[in-house]
């Protein structure tokens, strides 16, 4: 019997994702392109799993990303909050080869961080009055129009880091941080892709962005594309 | 003549008093953080970016410094980044003072629509929702009517709702005009726009109050 915070740091990612099944539900960090789990977004295509279902904020975008998983097939639903020019999701949500559950941005966070933390659902006020409220408990609460939503769990949360140690602490850069702290904590078994691995010891306890009690596994990408999608500039 | 989009940016920023917490929405709203001088506001971004900069100038672009419409951005002496819960919880919590957000429709009671267009592809809800349910003056900046001419502020919306009684003011090429609850209090025209024009573009009554 091993406690699951021994040895960590596995040797390639096909190792890190060994224990992928077929209609998993999947979470993978990333705000469009960036905090991308690149090596491990690549890696799901190549183990074969399929009639999975992502959680992500967004699914790719330019055909990178997530849109190969689209492309791949391997995806039955969808849950994001944001499709905007993504031409591989729009085409399999008309056709009907992808069910897609839109969500606010913030409902899709604050589910998962409930479900990292324990509380099975909770009331928000986003999205009273619209569609959102559909099928939903709605309450008035002080004056406030608030639905009911509930704790989304993952079975497995595919994560970006800038700097992990050997216990799984993490540091991220800038926002490649977005979804990805959250979603390490909300799923079964989190899989963390890092630039820089380095000994315990190294990251101050105090610079720790996330605790290694969320982080399950550790594979070290030292390149990564970190591709631009709108690269936009000001004239000096 | 009809305000430029600049100078719909330009009068969008005369809003935000010095040392407000802004979110300025994808879109028309991006160009106001040009008319704000620095160090005037600070700017949330809602993928996790407190004390956003302006554009970065060529060759110091970084693909994980973004904005919530995906382009490249700076960060301000002062600023931080944190994860998309906590940066939600600051949006829901009524910790930003201002949104700026586009519009498709606006209604007489302050509805918002901006989210989809029925018929048409469906973007997406992205932060819109918790913005306009969450920040404490929601502010639309949007063309005043459609391509074809149909009205964009209107009696009641028939666009899906992002949400409901939320505008303060609306901004278009015509003016600017706040929502009354049976139709809009007129602010200011454009220079040149009469009140004739400004009535027959606009789906609820228009009123002048001195």
């Amino acid at each position: 019997m091993t406690g699951k915070h021994g040895n960590k740091v596995v040797a390639s990612i096909a190792d890190a994702l060994a224990p992928l099944k077929d209609g998993m539900t999947i979470m993978v960090g990333g705000f469009g392109l960036s905090g991308n789990p690149e090596a491990l977004i690549r890696g799901v295509v190549e183990r074969g799993v399929r009639d999975l279902t992502l959680v992500s904020n967004n699914a790719g975008n330019l055909g990178k990303g997530l849109a190969t998983w689209l492309k791949a097939g391997i995806i039955k639903k969808v849950i994001c909050s944001y499709i905007g020019a993504n031409e591989d999701l729009h085409t399999r949500m008309a056709s009907g080869e992808v069910k897609v559950e839109i969500t606010p941005q913030g409902t899709l966070a604050e589910r998962m961080r409930a479900a990292g933390a324990g509380i099975p659902a909770f009331f928000t006020p986003t999205g009273a009055g619209t569609i959102v409220e559909e099928g939903k408990e709605v309450r008035d609460i002080d004056g406030k129009r608030c639905l009911l939503e509930h704790a989304l769990v993952g079975d497995v949360a595919l994560v970006r880091a800038a700097t992990c140690d050997h216990f799984g602490n993490l540091r991220f850069w800038r926002t490649a941080r977005n979804f990805n702290p959250v979603m390490a904590s909300a799923a079964k078994l989190s899989i963390v892709e890092c630039d820089s691995l380095v000994e315990n010891g190294a990251i101050d306890p105090d610079d720790v962005h996330l605790a290694g009690i969320f982080v399950h596994k550790i594979v070290h990408v030292p390149e990564h594309e970190n591709a631009f999608e709108y690269r936009t500039v000001r004239k000096r | 003549m009809t305000y430029t989009t600049e100078d719909m940016a330009r009068r969008a920023a005369r809003e935000i008093p010095a040392g407000s917490l802004v979110n300025l929405g994808i879109g028309l709203p991006t160009q106001v953080a040009d008319y704000l001088p620095a160090g005037h506001a600070w700017l949330h971004s809602e993928n996790g970016l407190l004390g956003m900069g302006p554009f970065p100038y060529e060759g110091d672009e970084d693909p994980n410094l973004i904005n919530a419409g995906k382009q490249t951005v700076t960060v301000l002496p002062g600023g931080s980044t944190f994860d998309s819960a906590a940066s939600f919880g600051m949006i829901r919590g009524g910790h930003v003072d201002i949104a700026i957000l586009g519009a498709m429709q606006v209604s007489a009671g302050g509805d918002l629509a901006n989210w989809a267009v029925p018929g048409g592809k469906v973007m997406g809800i992205g932060g819109a929702m918790d913005l306009a349910n969450g920040c404490r003056r929601v502010i639309a900046m949007m063309q005043h009517t459609t391509k074809k001419g149909e009205h964009k502020l209107v009696a009641r919306c028939d666009y899906p709702l992002t949400a409901m009684r939320v505008i303060s003011l609306v901004i278009t090429e015509l003016g600017a005009f706040e929502p009354t609850g049976h139709g809009f209090r007129v602010v200011e025209l454009a220079p040149g726009i009469t009140q004739d024009r400004a009535q027959a573009a606009t789906g609820a009554p228009l009123v002048y109050v001195l």
